[in-house]
């Protein structure tokens, strides 16, 4: 403190600070985009510094598939509580119901196609202007691309070809009527700057980050537990396994990865040696095509 | 550990992403997946090489065509720093893209294909660098390897470049002969530049001094928004949360606010949920004043003993960045921090041109990519600095309010 220099992770806290602040300001109708995983965890705990002693002037929207880890959902309850904040739900289960959609099938059925649906009902619902995201640009190189205040429009799609201008740390939040602006606070970010910043802030987290046991199955080299969700086959060998999660996603599409750390230090240290990155390691729904990441956005996903 | 951001620029084809993959590739920065989705995308290649710049054109659109559309952002870290890279896009048409993200640099790594020389984008994105006092600026002469890694080749462009960053005014200029492709003088030195003195890419980007951008004399703060919780226990709370822009700030300073040019004392500072004695920039904070009086979104708070300027009609560096020229008779949104003024252009003195970097007149207004001077008027009173003196406080935008871009970077002499 006395040199008045900030680190890099004080640096990036100050940045995403400062973002938390400009959308309360410019919006009129924000939301929190909470998943349950340690990406929006963070961003909740940087909404409070950003507002204490105030409480944060927006509420927690969920857009729950019905395919969550059930540790996640206590602790999403439990978080919301905790800050005070309004906690917003809307299920996919309903959406499918209401729209009469197709459910995937297969043995890892995913619902983060029609997340989409229920997220863009939402913002109607609401009238949400702006919803803040936990999507860091080192996630995906399609993230690596977007700004920070990112333009939708009416149909809440991104154009990749068509962003706006972001110089300095000014941010142009204005938008037509039944436009939608998605905020990336964490954008900076790095994986390893989220942990190290939840070590460093003594930020809790659900239990699935750290080692566990759990029935698992494999698939193409990855452990996918067993749930309501995820029947095995009967060629499948159940395994059983001391397991953590590296990202909290729903059950049908996150892998686990094998492992003793039950501590953030050991976590830590197992993500700094590792050699895959996030998404390869835990992701079971990305690799269909290169470009998942940008046709999702482009159809109005997070 | 500190930070250093840095971007790179020049023309199409000159090589700035391959750069970036192989300084990520050569500090073994990629990962296992990312290289393997890497050999599965190169795949056709007759040579079995890999296309080191798809690891940052990460649109459909841009491996298509084999260019950068969009500011790419990397991020990786070796045992002496932490490093945030912007790869921009070369192509003209895509200059506010590059703008975007030269705005956050502190060095600029600027490509030359050795074959071509020093060209018009080259020029181009000099001005920006220039324009932004780009703290660093590094030469990278590439594709060393289609000139026989020739001496006289580099020598030549040197000499070449020189004039330009001596016209524009470029500080700390450093050259560097570079094959991105093969990875010459990146990451180890090159066996094959044996005249070249100098160090690699990367242990200059991890030795070259940060200077700290941040100014801790003129001290400036611009409030954001006002905390009011107006809960029970928190009935009389009203602090101005912002960014502390410079300076420091410490409990019992007598401070002004602007443009309303009251007095008053900050009797309690905040900065993450916690009181403290004083709060210095970047950090953010929450002032409380001993006086009650009307503060709101965009006014400024500054020690009374510094002041910074005042006006409503001021001399201004614009960028456009729209493909709808500028129209003279429109009033723009001026966005400056926080604070939103209307505006309009009252005079254009003179355009920059980008090939003689010569002043020349504004006839025939001004459009995508040009640089111009001019005298633009305000709605209400900017509390601000000269970008020179203090960029945190001498920069903005312009938006149409008609189409809500934001069309024009700004700033303020
Ligand atoms: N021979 C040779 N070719 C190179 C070198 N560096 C880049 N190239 C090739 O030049 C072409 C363009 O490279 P990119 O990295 O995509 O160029 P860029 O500057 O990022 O282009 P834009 O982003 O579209 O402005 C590719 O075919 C590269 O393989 C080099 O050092 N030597
Ligand atoms: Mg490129």
């Amino acid at each position: 403190m006395s040199s008045y220099q900030l680190n890099y992770l004080e640096q990036l806290e100050t940045e995403s600070i400062h973002i938390f602040r400009e959308v309360a300001a410019q919006f009129e109708r924000p939301a929190l985009l909470f998943s349950g995983g340690k990406d929006s965890i963070t961003l909740v705990h940087l909404a409070r510094k950003a507002f204490s002693p105030g409480a944060i002037p927006f509420p927690l929207v969920h857009i729950d598939t019905g395919h969550n880890f059930p540790e996640a959902l206590q602790f999403r309850d439990w978080l919301a509580k905790e800050v005070r904040a309004e906690l917003v739900v809307r299920k996919v289960e309903d959406t499918i119901l209401e729209r009469k959609l197709t459910e995937p099938k297969g043995k890892f059925p995913s619902r983060n196609w029609l997340q989409t649906y229920t997220l863009l009902d939402t913002i109607e619902e609401f009238k949400f202007d702006c919803c803040i995201g936990g999507a860091r640009r080192d996630e995906e190189k399609a993230r690596a691309k977007e700004r920070i205040f990112s333009v939708r429009d009416e149909f809440g799609q991104w154009d990749p070809k068509l962003q706006r201008p972001e110089l300095w740390s000014i941010y142009n939040g204005r938008i037509h009527k039944g436009e939608n602006v998605r905020v990336f606070p964490i954008s900076n970010w790095t994986e390893l700057d989220i942990w190290n910043y939840i070590r460093n802030e003594k930020i809790d987290l659900p239990s699935i980050y750290f080692a566990h046991e759990r029935d698992v199955i494999e698939h193409e080299g990855q452990l996918v537990a067993l749930s309501q969700h995820v029947q095995p086959a009967e060629d499948d060998v159940i395994l059983k396994k001391s397991v953590r999660y590296r990202t909290v996603g729903d059950m049908t599409c996150t892998a686990a990865v094998e492992s003793n750390a039950a501590t953030l230090d050991e976590v830590i240290n197992e993500i700094i040696s590792t050699r895959i990155s996030e998404r390869g390691e835990t992701r079971i729904d990305d690799k269909v095509t290169e470009a998942a990441m940008e046709d999702r956005k482009k159809n109005g996903y997070f | 550990m500190d930070l250093l951001r840095f971007i790179t620029a020049g023309s199409v084809d000159d090589g700035k992403s391959t750069l970036i993959g192989r300084l990520l590739y050569d500090s073994k920065n990629i990962l296992i997946d990312q290289l393997e989705a890497l050999e599965k995308s190169t795949k056709n290649r007759t040579d079995g090489s890999v296309d080191l710049a798809l690891l940052t054109d990460g649109l459909r659109a841009e491996r298509e065509q084999g260019i950068t559309i969009d500011v790419a952002y990397r991020y990786f870290t070796t045992p002496k720093r932490k490093f945030i890279i912007a790869d921009a896009p070369g192509h003209v048409q895509y200059t506010r893209n590059m703008i975007t993200g030269a705005s956050h640099a502190n060095l600029i790594i600027i490509l030359i294909d050795a074959r071509q020389g020093v060209v018009e984008q080259t020029r181009r994105h000099s001005i920006i660098a220039s324009l932004l006092r780009i703290p660093h600026v590094v030469v990278a002469i590439n594709k060393m390897d289609l000139v026989d890694y020739s001496q006289d080749v580099y020598n030549n462009i040197l000499i070449e470049y020189s004039k330009v960053a001596k016209q524009l005014e470029l500080k700390n200029v450093s050259y560097i002969p570079i094959s991105a492709l093969n990875g010459d003088n990146i990451v180890e030195k090159s066996d094959l530049m044996g005249w070249y003195e100098g160090e690699p890419l990367l242990e200059f980007l991890e030795k070259v001094s940060v200077r700290s951008d941040v100014n801790l004399t003129d001290s400036r703060f611009q409030v954001q928004l006002v905390i009011r919780p107006q809960t029970e226990q928190l009935h009389d709370y009203r602090g101005y949360a912002g960014k502390i822009i410079s300076g420091i700030y410490r409990k019992g300073d007598k401070v002004t606010v602007l443009p309303q040019q009251i007095n008053s004392t900050i009797s309690k500072l905040e900065t993450g949920g916690l009181e403290v004695d004083e709060v210095f920039a970047p950090q953010p904070a929450i002032i409380h004043l001993a006086d009650d009086i009307d503060i709101s979104r965009g006014d400024t708070i500054v020690k009374s003993d510094n002041l910074p300027l005042i006006n409503n009609e001021l001399e201004v560096l614009l960028c456009w960045m729209d493909e709808k020229p500028l129209q003279p008779g429109n009033k723009y949104l001026l966005q400056h921090n926080s604070r939103l003024v209307k505006s309009s252009i009252k005079k254009i003195e003179y355009k920059l041109d980008v090939n003689s970097l010569q002043k020349q007149s504004a006839e025939g207004g001004v459009k995508l990519n040009e640089v111009v001077k001019v005298i633009i008027k305000t709605a209400s009173p900017l509390v601000y600095d000269s970008y020179p003196k203090l960029n945190a406080n001498g920069s903005a935008v312009l938006i149409d309010e008609t189409s809500n871009n934001t069309v024009a970077a700004v700033l303020f002499q």
